[in-house]
């Protein structure tokens, strides 16, 4: 293994990681105000046990994402010193505020997780706010920062450097808006659906439970909102790719021959030596359409990107194929469970529709990551997209496969044990809870 | 005026006293969860878990402050750091890594003894590495060791850190963060008066250390870190520090054979602080010894206004919450500095609210 595959795995793997914990750490605040906010106005006690079981597990996945994090900080120097000394400056800002957003977010986690009995209830609601929002800000910085990698602006280039720069427009970099749009929308849409699907799935061993129907009910009001919005949203993005990183649209479309009028391919396995895609639907004008919003107009092609600045198109095409799969499944069991519960105004309980919810619970974060590496692998081979190749911005250090191996076996293990320790919160815990709260009823009982 | 690359460096600086006294009070609090023994030794491990629960995400924000602003204000140092201490800095991420996963892990797992003993040992074990990567990191940039020619590092992945004197100032670190927290500790006990022996004596003990460590490292540093020898022993500035510290280092041994813990935690504090500030001044002009200068390596100016600009926008909304975070879970005695009357007023001010 190559340093240069090295240092490109550890930092996929290592956000790849993060990016589950940090998508969680964005949604999750929000679904426990919800419950929290309903509990103070309704009194019902089913939506306290709620935000408190909620809080207990979102505790957990909160550490340790706060540690992936600091420890992608750190590899942005470890890993890629020339680019961050080349862009350090002008990316910088983000970063900086993202630094007060973690601040607060810990600050009022610590209130929000420990502070039950010890602050007031509108205090306790408001803390959780402040989680939501600083969460949702720092995921929002972060992503701007990434963005300018796709859209360099804020600087003038003399000699390879950048002179007369100015950070504010590097964080306001015309990509800033649909990544971070759509980035947010993933992380609701993500978390909503998975947690919808646990509950589903224990909805379905105790079929009366009140708190797992509401529990339900809070995530797919937001699953079924962000579902209906991403793909417009993806459109956005598409769009703007299109226009801005035509090699990454034709590595994404796997389109290989510039075309006026370009079919769309659905599927399909790309084969970069014939450069063919076998085994696609092919629908007409497709592209344009998305692409232009007119059925006419010119798609550039992999034909027009010289040889040596064309992303690997494969590993593109499938990862896009798999999102955009993702967005329209989802979208669709969203509709048909607002359709459903619109016509009898309470839960859609029909197996086949709690089957299809359990079926996507994953799905939310696979299309996180399969979005990630069309951003990412689709901006290959530059790192700032057309001003530093990602070789050039590699670490001098050799022997890279030391620490990618480490990270890798120490993120194996975080992940089997965070999911041995959630399941036994969710699933086997409560159940003890119900039977010993059943003995203590019994008992009562017998007293009485 | 200071100049601005000055006044980013200072920040910095602060910043990581804000890390070494509050994050460093939370791994040092896992070395004596580590080294808990005798009698009280489950109650000790329940103390120091309930005072860090609530705190320790926020303090830790305090590291990730001190790298942005590194990356954004010097991006050159930061390149040239990271590179030159690949090694040591990935072994404290490790360690970092470690200690706070296995610290939920340990709070929130099944309360059975084999379970919690099993990630308390993780939690224990990485809570003492990674404070001694940071003490080997910290002698790295003192000690003149990296070399850097053209922007390449020509000194090796290991010299620079793998050595008698890093691990002296690891060894140094490790002790400051476990006097520092065994003193902590003493105010957190208040009301439970036989632990608040044993964090006593651990302190005295950790004292004793810390002048141990203190004067290898001080022996060492005249063939190990030549520069950061020399601004100590010949600047103006560093004899009001230098005797600071020995005020604040001996007035807290005092404070805690009198039992007066909230005065020995401001005294250690300061002791702290002032410690940093020393090592601070004494590294100027450089960020790396001998080859990175901060004035040279600094971001152009309109980044380091902006920088300082939203440091101190955030502060606004960071200090107040702070004071509300340690208000709530530490009550008033976060905020305590002095009991000269002793054990009997502290005790009276102590908000019962567990
Ligand atoms: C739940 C997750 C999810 C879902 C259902 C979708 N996406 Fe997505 N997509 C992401 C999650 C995501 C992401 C992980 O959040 C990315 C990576 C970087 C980014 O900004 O968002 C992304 C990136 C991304 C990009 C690349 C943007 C760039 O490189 O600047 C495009 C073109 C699309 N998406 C398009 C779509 C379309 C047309 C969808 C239609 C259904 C869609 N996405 C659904
Ligand atoms: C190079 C990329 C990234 C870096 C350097 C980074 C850095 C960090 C750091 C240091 C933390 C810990 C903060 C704490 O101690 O509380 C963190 C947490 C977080 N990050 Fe990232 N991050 C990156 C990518 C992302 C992305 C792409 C997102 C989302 C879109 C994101 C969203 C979050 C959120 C919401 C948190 C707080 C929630 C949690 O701790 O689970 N991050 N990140
Ligand atoms: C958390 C969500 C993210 C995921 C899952 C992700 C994924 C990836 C992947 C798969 C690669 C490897 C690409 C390749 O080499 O073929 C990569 C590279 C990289 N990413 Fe991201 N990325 C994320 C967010 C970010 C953010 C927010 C930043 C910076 C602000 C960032 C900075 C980088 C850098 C510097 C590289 C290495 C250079 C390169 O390969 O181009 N990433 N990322």
């Amino acid at each position: 293994m190559s340093d240069l595959l090295a240092a490109r795995s550890q930092m996929a793997m290592s956000l790849g990681f993060h990016i589950i914990f940090a998508s969680i750490g964005i949604a999750m605040p929000l679904l426990m105000v919800i419950a929290e906010g309903l509990w103070l106005r309704t009194g019902n006690e089913a939506y306290y046990k709620l935000a408190r079981r909620w809080a207990k597990g979102t505790a957990i996945l909160f550490a340790v994402g706060a540690v992936s994090g600091t420890v992608l900080s750190f590899e942005l120097g470890l890993l890629w010193p020339r680019f961050m000394e080349w862009s350090g400056s002008l990316i910088g800002m983000p970063f900086s505020l993202e630094g007060f957003a973690f601040f607060t977010e810990a600050i009022f986690l610590g209130i929000y997780l420990y502070g039950w009995d010890r602050v007031g209830r509108k205090a306790h609601w408001f803390a959780g706010w402040m989680v939501a929002l600083s969460g949702t800000l720092s995921g929002i910085f972060v992503v701007m920062a990434n963005a300018w990698m796709n859209q360099p602006t804020g600087f003038d280039l003399v000699d390879g450097e950048p002179v007369n720069i100015d950070p504010v427009a590097a964080m306001f970099n015309p990509a800033a808006f649909h990544q971070t749009l759509h980035m947010t929308i993933a992380a609701f849409l993500a978390t909503a659906f998975a947690v919808a699907a646990i509950h589903t799935a224990l909805l379905r061993r105790n079929p009366d439970s009140d708190f797992h129907r509401k529990a339900i009910g809070i995530a797919l009001a937001v699953g079924v909102v962000t579902a209906v919005i991403q793909p417009l949203s993806g459109d956005i993005s598409a769009r703007f790719v299109a226009e801005h990183q035509p090699a990454k649209l034709a590595a994404l479309e796997a389109h290989w021959e510039t075309t006026e009028g370009a079919a769309l391919t659905i599927g399909g396995i790309p084969d970069e030596r014939s450069r063919t895609t076998r085994l696609g639907i092919e629908i007409p004008y497709g592209l344009s359409l998305l692409a232009h919003h007119d059925p006419n107009a010119e798609v550039t092609g992999l034909d027009q990107i010289p040889e040596d600045e064309q992303p690997p198109v494969t590993i593109v095409h499938l990862a896009f194929q798999i999102m955009v799969g993702i967005g329209f499944t989802l979208m669709g069991v969203g509709l048909w469970g607002a359709w459903q519960y619109w016509r009898r105004r309470r839960l859609p309980t029909h197996p086949w529709f709690q089957w299809a919810i359990m079926a996507c619970g994953p799905l939310g974060f696979v299309a996180v990551e399969a979005g990630w590496v069309v951003t990412e692998v689709g901006r290959q081979p530059w790192v700032i997209y057309e001003i530093l190749r990602t070789e050039d911005a590699v670490t001098q250090v050799p022997n890279l496969y030391v620490p990618f191996i480490s990270f890798t076996v120490l993120y194996v293990l975080l992940s089997i044990a965070t999911a041995w320790l959630l399941y036994r919160q969710v699933v086997i815990e409560p159940r003890e809870e119900e039977s010993a709260g059943q003995l203590s009823g019994e008992r009562q009982h017998a007293n009485a | 005026m200071p100049t601005l690359e000055l006044t980013a460096a200072a920040v910095m600086l602060i910043s990581l006293i804000g890390y070494a006294v509050l994050g460093g009070a939370d791994f040092g609090a896992g070395i004596w969860d580590l080294l808990a023994r005798g009698p009280h030794a489950a109650r000790q491990r329940r103390v120091i878990e309930q005072a860090i629960a609530p705190i320790w995400e926020a303090n830790h924000v305090w590291l990730i402050l001190v790298v942005v602003i590194l990356f954004t204000g010097f991006p050159p140092a930061f390149s040239a750091i990271m590179t030159a201490l690949h090694v040591p800095v990935t072994i404290m991420l490790v360690g970092i890594v470690l200690r706070g996963a296995s610290f939920v892990f340990r709070a929130y797992d099944r309360p059975d003894d084999r379970v919690q003993h099993r990630w308390g040992r993780v939690f224990a074990i990485s809570s003492t590495i990674t404070p001694i990567m940071l003490g080997t990191i910290i002698a790295g940039l003192s000690s003149g060791d990296i070399d850097i020619e053209d922007g390449l590092i020509t000194s090796g992945w290991f010299n620079s850190w793998l050595g008698v004197y890093p691990f002296a100032v690891g060894g140094f670190t490790l002790v400051l963060f476990a006097y520092i927290a065994a003193i902590f500790l003493t105010v957190e006990t208040v009301g439970q008066p036989d632990l608040q022996e044993d964090f006593r004596r651990r302190a005295l003990l950790s004292a004793i250390a810390l002048g141990a460590f203190a004067l290898l490292v001080v022996l060492l540093s005249g063939d190990h870190a030549e520069h950061i020898r020399e601004e100590l022993l010949n600047s103006w500035w560093t004899w009001p520090l230098q005797i600071g510290t020995a005020i604040a280092a001996v007035g807290t041994i005092g404070a805690l054979l009198t039992r007066r813990y909230f005065l020995a935690r401001t005294l250690a504090v300061l002791q702290v602080t002032f410690i940093l500030l020393g090592w601070g001044a004494s590294m100027s002009p450089y960020l790396v010894v001998d080859d990175v200068r901060y004035h040279e390596a600094a971001a152009p100016d309109i980044t380091l206004q902006l920088m300082l600009g939203a440091l101190a926008v955030g502060s606004l909304i960071l200090f107040p919450s702070l004071y509300y975070l340690y208000r709530i879970f530490k009550g008033r005695q976060a905020f305590v500095l002095l009991d000269l009357m002793g054990e009997h007023r502290a005790a009276s001010t102590h908000t019962s609210d567990e």
